[in-house]
């Protein structure tokens, strides 16, 4: 394991543990964004250069943002008297390490099958237009569909209610 | 006696014969009639009563003197009329009437005393308030009687005889409020009743054995030389063959009926009832009826004896009946009840019958019996007039000097006392009773009852005059004085006192025309009767003891009139004696010691295991039921309901808490879902390890 | 352990840690931001997966993680509109309050 996986991996979970754990909401959104960002280096180092970048332009560029917005609009950002986390944490807790573990022992124990040393692909952006429009270009449709029903139910969903729905 | 030859059988029915059954029936119908009346309708009762008791008298003279004639012309006369009442299968129940001599004399008796008896109660129950239910019962009593005397069929005579004992009962708790009469009455019933048991076992045992319950009928009957045959062959126990078993059961049921020792305790209470009563059924009648019984069955009784010789039947009852002759007279003796005094007479003259019938045969007993019927009669009346004049006083003590104030009670009295005595000649007593003890003097089986039976006669003297002594002579001791009685009760009193002095005649030595009579021979008026052997020595020996008794008595008694705080002179001469005869020698209180007290003891043990074994199977089985409802509604409730009711909350509960689950919070939710896809991938992990 | 097996366990990990948010945290948006992470811990995942894995010239993988990219855009605008949404009926964000749905 190469040297820029481990930072990078520490990185990446210093955010998400960050953004799970601190009392102020913005600061929990804030350190999503470090999360996010960090998983798109990972991804660069995967060599999924498209993906890192769709990466950084959607989630650290639009989702980090809407987070924010909605933090604002509903007041998230004053901190409640009575804690943070729920009554029963624990137990929550308790579900997630459960999770982690069956995932751990489900990875370290299976032999792999696969080669073990697997060139490095060279991905163009050519290829992905193209197997955009071939290959995959119903899920693409059926996506492009779903964003646009998603776009204007959000809409629907945030318009105020003395307006009604119009 | 001569002994002659045996008259020719006659059997042919007669049209006397034929309606034989209405002289019992007509006294019964008028006793169904008279128990519908009104107690205000006194003189229809009586008027019932004495016309049907007269139509009864007419009929059986008319009988008697077809008999008589039959007789007269050399025939036996017997004539049956039998009819089946109840066929079951090859068996039936017959009944029928018998018309012979000793049925004939019978009828007469019973319905010659009974009328008189009818005429006489009009006079003595004049005050009562009760007339019409007295003269309903005596009417239904004669006709049970004279249903006795002509039965021929074992169970028509049973059946009249259990009527008499009813109407016997009736008769003395007549007056029932008054508690020693209603207890007299029981005492009555139950002792003849132990009787008339043994007479039931008699009669089941005789039809078992005959196969038939008539008494003649053509040969075939149960007493008949056919069925006598046949009981002589059967064995019984002790030695006795069926015939003598028979007969000694038959016997016991007529011990108790005639009051034989040691069922004669029911006599002499029996004075509770009315006199009338007294002299018509405990003097006459009924008490003959037992006489009458075994003179009927006589064939039987004698059945099995060798000429001149005895059978262990009629031995039997000979000295039973010489026993009860000396016993009752003995009591008789230091009794003060002008009443019980004649009771306990009629006991002894009843043992004198039977002691009759054991040694010298039917004649010999029926004679004294007829003779015995009509004195014994005229005495009680006798007495009841007494009574009736000295103000209802029966205590000879408070009595005496009567033969001025009532002479022809006295004169009358006196007669009858005469024959009762047996004074020579001129009174039927003492030709009947020389009778009995001429076949005492020629007994073949032992000389004791002949001793027994003059004591007796020497005993009946000397109370007799007592009594008459205390009553009739001395001075009144009485509270109001006497008046003599009307003359509805004397002139019974003078018709019965010319029969006690006629009836003598017709049974003396020289012309036996009642014992011809009755055994089916020619008589004849023959002066060498007297010149019998032991005859003459018998007359004799009666004669002096008769003497000596009266003479004893009036030496004893005569005229003196004892106060009756004091003693009595025998008292005073032999006071430990006195004291046990007064007492009645204690049969009485035997009986209450041991019978009575042992019944008692049983129905407390019969009461308790009634009410601790029986009762308490009883609760027992209850309470296990209430135990089992218990039981069932405890299981009920607790179990059943209850097992429904905790489902029903256990549902509701477990109910309650599963919808916990539905915390209405997301985030519960996500958790049991991750969970869930935990477990599952834990088991996908697992199965797929290789 | 293989660079592939590592990359799934950090997956696996930041899957977790996102659960774990959005299991005990009360703000409703604190649960979207969970969501986020564990949909990213899936890209993540894929992106091993098609890297370490055979024919990568297919782009299997690249392709569903951008589509997967796309689709959680979606659900968190909708998501974060209904957020706001039930901020302006109930007054609150807080997950322990709404509980009208219980049993």
């Amino acid at each position: 394991m190469s040297f820029v996986f481990y930072i990078l991996s520490a990185l990446t979970v210093a955010g998400a543990l960050a953004a799970v754990l601190l009392k102020n909401t913005v600061h929990c959104a804030l350190a999503l964004t470090v999360a996010f960002a960090g998983l798109a280096l990972l991804f660069l180092d995967l060599h999924a250069q498209f993906a890192g970048f769709a990466q950084i332009l959607v989630y650290i560029g639009a989702v980090a943002i809407l987070v924010v917005f909605a933090i604002l609009l509903t007041k998230g950002s004053e901190t409640p008297k009575d804690g943070v986390f729920s009554k029963t944490w624990l137990a929550g807790l308790a579900v997630a390490a459960a999770v982690f573990a069956v995932l751990g022992w489900a990875v370290l124990q299976s032999t792999s099958r696969l080669p073990q040393d697997v060139k490095a692909p060279t991905v163009t952006v050519q290829q992905i237009g193209q197997s955009l429009v071939g290959r995959y270009v119903l899920p693409l449709e059926i996506v492009a569909v779903l964003l646009t029903a998603a776009m204007i139910g959000a809409v629907i969903i945030a318009l105020h209610e003395k307006e009604g729905l119009q | 006696m001569q002994a002659a030859i045996p008259f020719a059988p006659q059997l042919a029915v007669s049209p006397i014969a034929e309606i034989l059954w209405l002289i019992p029936a007509l006294p019964v119908m008028a006793a169904g009639v008279a128990a519908l009346l009104k107690q205000s309708r006194r003189k229809i009762s009586a008027t019932l009563a004495i016309g049907s008791m007269s139509f009864s008298l007419l009929l059986s003279i008319v009988a008697f003197v077809h008999v008589l004639t039959g007789w007269a012309q050399g025939f036996a006369v017997r004539e049956v009329v039998n009819f089946t009442w109840i066929q079951v299968g090859a068996a039936s129940v017959d009944l029928g009437w018998v018309l012979d001599p000793l049925s004939a004399v019978m009828l007469v008796m019973v319905s010659l005393v009974g009328l008189l008896i009818f005429i006489y109660s009009t006079g003595y129950m004049a005050h009562d308030i009760n007339y019409t239910r007295f003269f309903c019962f005596l009417s239904l009593f004669a006709g049970a009687m004279l249903g006795v005397v002509i039965a021929n069929s074992s169970l028509l005579l049973f059946m009249c005889w259990e009527l008499v004992g009813l109407t016997s009962y009736l008769l003395i708790g007549f007056w029932y409020q008054k508690p020693a009469a209603a207890a007299a009455a029981k005492k009555a019933f139950l002792t003849t009743r132990i009787g008339d048991v043994f007479f039931l076992l008699g009669i089941v045992w005789l039809f078992a054995q005959t196969g038939t319950l008539l008494f003649y009928n053509h040969g075939t009957g149960s007493i008949e030389s056919a069925s006598l045959s046949v009981l002589l062959t059967q064995p019984a126990a002790l030695g006795l063959t069926a015939a003598g078993a028979i007969g000694l059961l038959i016997f016991a049921g007529a011990a108790g009926k005639s009051g034989q020792f040691p069922l004669h305790v029911w006599l002499p209470d029996a004075m509770e009832g009315p006199t009338p009563v007294s002299a018509l059924i405990h003097a006459a009648t009924m008490v003959a009826a037992g006489v009458y019984l075994i003179a009927r069955v006589y064939p039987l009784m004698q059945a099995g004896a060798l000429a001149g010789g005895t059978t262990m039947a009629l031995t039997v009852v000979t000295w039973v009946g010489a026993f009860t002759a000396v016993f009752a007279a003995l009591i008789a003796v230091a009794q003060n009840d002008i009443k019980r005094i004649l009771a306990y007479s009629t006991v002894s003259q009843l043992g004198y019958m039977m002691a009759g019938l054991g040694m010298g045969g039917v004649a010999v007993g029926m004679f004294h019996l007829i003779t015995h019927a009509f004195f014994k009669a005229l005495l009680f009346m006798g007495a009841g007039s007494v009574i009736h004049g000295c103000h209802d006083e029966q205590d000879i003590r408070r009595m005496g000097g009567l033969r001025s104030d009532m002479p022809l009670t006295f004169l009358t009295y006196a007669i009858g006392m005469l024959a009762l005595c047996g004074f020579p000649i001129f009174f039927s007593g003492f030709w009947s009773k020389d009778g009995i003890l001429e076949a005492a003097q020629h007994w073949s089986v032992a000389k004791a009852p002949f001793y027994m039976l003059v004591f007796g006669a020497l005993l009946t003297a000397f109370y007799m005059t007592r009594q008459i002594s205390y009553v009739f002579f001395g001075q009144w001791r009485g509270k109001k004085p006497a008046h003599e009685s009307p003359a509805v009760m004397t002139v019974p009193l003078a018709i019965l006192a010319f029969f006690a002095i006629a009836l003598g005649a017709i049974g003396t030595p020289v012309w036996p025309w009642f014992h011809d009579f009755l055994e089916g021979r020619a008589t004849a008026f023959d002066l060498h009767g007297f010149a019998e052997p032991g005859l003459l020595i018998v007359m004799l020996t009666s004669t002096v003891v008769v003497l000596l008794g009266l003479f004893l008595g009036w030496r004893l008694y005569g005229d003196r009139s004892p106060r009756p705080e004091e003693p009595d002179a025998l008292e005073r001469a032999i006071p430990p004696v006195w004291a046990e005869l007064r007492d009645r020698l204690y049969v009485d209180e035997f009986y209450g010691i041991t019978v009575i007290a042992f019944y008692a003891w049983w129905a407390r043990v019969a009461d308790w295991i009634d009410r601790r074994v029986w009762g308490g199977a009883v609760t027992a089985v209850a309470s296990v039921f209430a135990l089992w409802a218990r039981l069932n509604r405890f299981l009920d409730t607790n179990v059943v309901d209850g097992s429904f009711d905790k489902g029903c909350d256990e549902l509701s509960v477990s109910g309650g808490l599963l919808a916990r689950v539905q915390t209405g919070r997301v985030q519960t939710y996500l958790r049991i879902l991750a969970l869930a896809v935990v477990a599952l991938a834990a088991i996908l992990i697992w199965s797929s390890r290789a | 352990m293989t660079p592939l097996a590592g990359y799934l366990l950090v997956a696996a990990l930041l899957f977790a840690i996102g659960l774990a948010g959005a299991l005990t945290r009360r703000n409703a948006i604190l649960v979207l931001i969970g969501i986020e992470l564990m949909l990213n811990a899936g890209n993540l995942n894929l992106i091993a997966f098609w890297r370490y894995g055979p024919h990568p010239e297919v782009l299997t993988g690249m392709m569903f993680a951008i589509f997967s990219i796309a689709v959680a855009a979606a659900e968190a605008a909708v998501g974060l509109g209904l957020v706001i949404q039930i901020h302006r009926h109930a007054h609150t964000t807080d997950l322990d309050a709404m509980n009208r749905m219980k049993g």
